[in-house]
C-alpha cells in the first residue's frame, strides 16, 4: 500500500510553522474570548470592543492573519493553503474566531487586489486587513434587484471628480459604513456598458442613510441616498463602462463566502438537531425522538447537510487546480440557503412555542435567538443574488439552456 | 367552497366587508404598536360582539345564533385574511366546552354572556410548548384545581377558563388563585402562561370532552389559517403582477407562474380539508376527529409554503418589517404550533387509521 508521499516532503516546515503559529496565539490570544463568536455584530452593529478584543484585533491585524492569503504588501499574511488550514486549525483548537471580517474581507478586499491600480490598493488594502474600515455594498436599487444592470444612480463626469445622484437600497450595514463600493452609471445610453464601479466616501456630503427595520426586528440595513455627491475620479475601479464585469466578479466572491465556501462552520455551528429534538421533546422507550415524522426530516436535514459538507470539500479540492470561484458556486449558495433556512424552520417546530418568542420573561435567551435567527435567515435566499437567479444562471450558463425572452 | 346558505352568504359577505374596512392589515399594525394589555382593540371586539359573532356556535336559548362551525369557519377564515386580531376563536372554542359538557345553570350564567361579548373566555389545555393533550398533570382536588399552563392564548385578558385537568374538562371562572404572565411572542398577539392555584373549578366532563373540544379548537383555528394563506397568496400573485425587473412583470416568468400555480392547486385542497372538518363537526360525525388531523396537517403545511413563499417572492421587501409579509409568517407559525402541528397530526391521522 502507498502512504501519501508528499506528507514526507511538506511535513517539516509546514510543522514548523503550526510551532511558530501555536506560541504566536498563546502569547496573543486573551483566553477570556475563547468560544466567542462575533457572528451576529453584522445584525447588532459594531458596538464597543473590549480591552481584550481590541487587542486580539490589533494583534491579527499587525500579523496581517485576519487575511491570511493577501499579500504581504498589503497588509495580508502571505500564508499558502496549507498554512492557512494549520493556522485555521490552530485558532479552532484554542477556540478563537478571526477578530476581522466584513464585506471588505470577503469581497471587495479580493476585487480590488484584481481589479484596482496599485494606488487604489496601496491605499485600501491595507486599512482592511486591519479591520480598521468598514465597507458597504451599493448595488440593489429600488428598481435594480434582481436586475442589477438597471442602476440608475447616476455619476456625472465633472473633470477631475463625478457628482453622484441617485438612491441605493438594502444596503447592509450602510449606517456604520466608512466606505461605499457602488455600481453607478457613467453612461445612459447602454445597460451593461454604461455601469462604472465606484468608491464613495460614505461621510461625504450629500450620503444620507435611512435605516431599515427587518421582520426580524433587527435593522441591520439602510436606505442610502446621494445628493450631489462629490467623488474623485482616483475613486474609479477600473475602466469608466468595465463596472458590470467588476461588479460581478465581487458577486462570485459574495456568493462564495455566503455558500459557506468561506466559513462553512458557521453553518454547521450549534446543536445537532437530534440533540435539540431530545431536549424540547424527550425520547422514547428507545431512546429515539418520539415523533416519527419529526424525526425522518431531521435525518433528512442531517444527510443533506452532510452531503453539503462533503461537496464544499470536494470543490475546495477541485478548486486547488483552478482559479477562485466558478460558476460552479451558484448552486452552493442555493444549498447552503436551504439548508440554512431548513434548520431554522425545523429548530422553531421542535421547540414549539418556546420557539417563537419575541422579548421578555419566558423565553431563555437562546430561544430568543433562535427566533431571531429563523426569520433573518429568510433573506439568505434573497440576498447576494436570490436563489432563483442563481438557478437561472446555473441552467443557462452551466447546462446550456436557453432564455426564453 | 362549501354549499353554503343564504344566512352564510350574507354573515361571510358581512364580516369580509368589515374586516376590509375595519380590520385591514393596518389596523393590526397600529395594536402592534399600541400593545393594549388586552391584545386586542376592546372597541372593535364590539363591533362583532354586536354582529353576534361570539354566539355563532352558541344554541338560541342562550342568546347565541347556533349557525355552526362552518359558519364561525367562514368568519374567522374573513378575519384572518386582515390578520383582525379579535379573542373570537379562543371565546369560541371554550363556549364550545360549556355547550357540549356544562350544567344547566353553567350555561345559563355563561354562554349569554359570552354570546353578547361580555365576557372573553379562552382554553387552558398545554402545559408545554408542543401540543400534547397526553402529557397534562393539572389535578383537581375538592374542586381546587392546580397546575400551570404554558401559552394560553387570550390569557392576557381572559375571564372564563376551561381548563384541561388529568380527569377532564373544569370550568375556572373565579380569579382566585388564578395568575397570569404574559409571553410576548412573534405574532405580536395575547399569550400568558396562566398558573391556578387551588382554584375554585366547575367540573365539565372526562377526557372525552377534553378531546372533542381540542378538535373544535383545532378546526377553528385551522379556518383563520385558510384565510391568512388565501390571502397572502393574492398579495403575492398580485405583486408579481406589478413588480418590473429586467423590463418585465415578474409575473411573466414561468419559473414563478409554477410555484403559484403549486399554490394555488394546494390552497383548493386545504379550502377542502378545512370545509371538510368543519362540516363533520356540524353533522357530528363520528370521524371528525380524523377530518380535523387532516385539515390541520394540510392547513399547517400550506400555510408553511404559502408564508415561505410570499417573503421569497417579494424579495428584499418581504424581509422588512415595513411590508405585511412578515406578519403572515410569524402568525403562521404560531398557529402551525398551536393544537398539534402537520407531524403531530399526520402522527393521529395514522393511529386513528391503524396504522
Ligand atoms: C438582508 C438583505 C441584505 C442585503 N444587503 C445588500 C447590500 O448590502 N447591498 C446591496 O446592494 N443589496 C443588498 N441586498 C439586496 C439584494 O441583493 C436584493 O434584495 C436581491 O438582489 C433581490 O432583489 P429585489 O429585492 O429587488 O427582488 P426582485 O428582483 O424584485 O425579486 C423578487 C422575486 O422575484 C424573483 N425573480 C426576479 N427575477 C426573476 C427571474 N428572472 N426569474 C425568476 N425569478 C425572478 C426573485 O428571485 C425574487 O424571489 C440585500 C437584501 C437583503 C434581503
Amino acid at each position: 500500500m502507498a502512504t501519501a508521499p508528499e506528507l514526507d516532503v511538506a511535513a517539516n516546515p509546514l510543522e514548523s510553522f503550526r510551532t511558530e503559529t501555536r506560541a504566536w496565539i498563546a502569547a496573543n490570544f486573551p483566553p477570556s474570548l475563547k468560544g466567542q463568536d462575533n457572528s451576529m455584530s453584522a445584525l447588532e452593529g459594531p458596538g464597543d470592543l473590549s480591552e481584550d478584543e481590541a487587542a486580539w484585533k490589533a494583534a491579527m491585524g499587525e500579523k496581517g492573519w485576519g487575511v491570511p492569503g493577501w499579500p504581504v504588501a498589503y497588509g495580508g499574511g502571505g500564508l499558502d493553503k496549507a498554512q492557512i488550514r494549520v493556522l485555521q486549525e490552530e485558532l479552532a483548537r484554542v477556540g478563537a474566531t478571526n477578530p476581522i471580517g466584513g464585506m471588505g474581507i470577503m469581497m471587495f478586499g479580493p476585487t480590488l487586489l484584481e481589479y484596482g491600480s496599485e494606488a487604489q490598493k496601496q491605499e485600501h488594502i491595507p486599512a482592511i486587513a486591519k479591520g480598521e474600515i468598514r465597507w458597504c455594498q451599493g448595488y440593489s436599487e429600488p428598481n435594480a434587484g434582481s436586475d442589477l444592470a438597471n442602476v440608475q444612480t447616476f455619476a456625472e463626469d465633472a473633470g477631475d471628480h463625478y457628482i453622484v445622484n441617485g438612491q441605493k437600497t438594502w444596503t447592509s450595514g450602510g449606517q456604520w459604513a466608512d466606505k461605499c463600493f457602488a455600481l453607478v452609471r457613467t453612461d445612459k445610453s447602454q445597460k451593461h456598458g454604461g455601469i462604472s464601479f465606484l468608491l464613495i466616501d460614505m461621510t461625504a456630503p450629500g450620503v444620507e442613510v435611512k435605516p431599515i427595520r427587518m421582520i426580524s426586528g433587527q435593522s441591520p440595513f439602510c436606505e442610502t441616498f446621494f445628493t450631489n455627491v462629490k467623488v474623485p475620479k482616483e475613486n474609479l475601479v477600473g475602466r469608466e463602462g468595465q463596472g458590470w464585469e467588476i461588479g460581478t466578479r465581487l458577486l462570485q466572491h459574495e456568493r462564495n463566502s455566503l455558500s459557506g465556501g468561506g466559513g462553512a462552520s458557521r453553518l454547521f455551528a450549534g446543536k445537532p438537531m437530534g440533540t435539540l429534538a431530545k431536549e424540547y421533546r424527550g425520547e422514547d422507550e428507545k431512546g429515539r425522538v418520539p415523533d416519527s415524522d419529526l424525526r425522518m426530516r431531521i435525518v433528512r436535514h442531517e444527510m443533506d447537510s452532510r452531503a453539503f459538507a462533503l461537496t464544499l470539500r470536494r470543490a475546495a479540492m477541485e478548486a486547488k487546480s483552478n482559479q477562485g470561484p466558478s460558476a460552479a458556486t451558484s448552486i452552493m449558495k442555493n444549498v447552503g440557503a436551504r439548508i440554512t433556512q431548513d434548520r431554522a424552520e425545523l429548530s422553531i417546530e421542535i421547540m414549539g412555542m418556546a420557539g417563537l418568542g419575541w422579548e421578555g420573561e419566558g423565553f431563555s435567551e437562546e430561544e430568543l435567538t433562535q427566533t431571531r435567527t429563523w426569520l433573518w435567515g429568510k433573506a439568505v435566499s434573497i440576498y447576494g443574488g436570490s436563489t432563483e437567479i442563481q438557478n437561472n444562471i446555473v441552467s443557462k450558463r452551466i447546462l446550456g439552456m436557453l432564455d426564453h425572452q | 367552497m362549501a354549499a353554503l346558505n343564504d344566512e352564510q352568504t350574507m354573515l361571510r359577505d358581512m364580516v369580509r366587508e368589515w374586516s376590509d374596512n375595519e380590520s385591514p392589515v393596518t389596523a393590526f399594525r397600529k395594536l402592534r404598536a399600541a400593545a393594549p394589555v388586552e391584545g386586542y382593540d376592546p372597541a372593535a371586539w364590539r363591533a362583532l360582539s354586536e354582529m353576534g359573532l361570539p354566539g355563532i356556535v352558541i344554541p338560541e336559548e342562550f342568546g347565541g345564533t347556533a349557525f355552526g362551525y362552518l359558519s364561525l369557519g367562514l368568519v374567522l377564515e374573513q378575519l384572518g385574511r386582515n390578520l383582525a386580531v379579535s379573542p373570537l376563536a379562543s371565546t369560541a372554542a371554550a363556549a364550545s366546552a360549556i355547550v357540549l359538557g356544562g350544567s344547566d345553570a353553567a350555561k345559563t350564567e355563561w354562554l349569554s354572556k359570552i354570546a353578547s361579548g361580555q365576557v372573553v373566555a379562552t382554553l387552558a389545555i398545554d402545559e408545554g410548548p408542543v401540543h400534547d393533550p397526553a402529557k397534562i398533570t393539572a389535578t383537581v382536588v375538592d374542586g381546587k384545581l392546580s397546575g400551570t399552563k404554558a401559552f394560553v392564548a387570550e390569557g392576557d385578558s381572559a375571564g372564563l377558563f376551561v381548563v384541561a385537568a388529568t380527569d377532564g374538562l373544569y370550568l375556572v371562572s373565579d380569579a382566585t388563585g388564578v395568575t397570569r404572565s404574559p409571553r410576548h411572542m412573534t405574532d405580536s398577539r395575547s399569550h400568558a402562561q396562566v398558573t391556578f392555584h387551588s382554584a375554585p373549578a366547575e367540573r365539565l366532563g372526562d377526557t372525552k370532552l377534553t378531546a372533542q373540544v381540542i378538535d373544535r379548537a383545532t378546526a377553528i383555528t385551522c379556518a383563520e389559517m385558510l384565510g391568512m394563506a388565501e390571502q397572502a397568496f393574492h398579495t403575492t400573485n398580485d405583486y408579481l403582477k406589478t413588480r418590473v425587473q429586467f423590463g418585465q412583470q415578474l409575473s411573466t416568468f414561468q419559473a414563478l407562474q409554477h410555484r403559484m400555480a403549486k399554490m394555488f392547486t394546494e390552497l383548493e385542497l386545504m379550502r377542502s380539508a378545512v370545509e371538510g372538518a368543519l362540516e363533520a363537526i356540524d353533522a357530528g360525525r363520528s370521524d371528525l376527529d380524523q377530518a380535523v388531523s387532516l385539515a390541520k396537517a394540510v392547513a399547517s403545511d400550506t400555510l408553511h409554503l404559502v408564508s415561505r413563499e410570499m417573503i421569497q417572492l417579494h424579495g428584499g421587501i418581504g424581509m422588512t418589517d415595513e411590508h405585511d409579509a412578515g406578519f403572515y409568517i410569524k402568525r403562521a407559525r404560531v398557529l402551525e404550533t398551536m393544537w398539534g402541528n402537520a407531524a403531530f397530526h399526520r402522527e393521529r391521522f395514522a393511529r386513528l387509521n391503524g396504522y
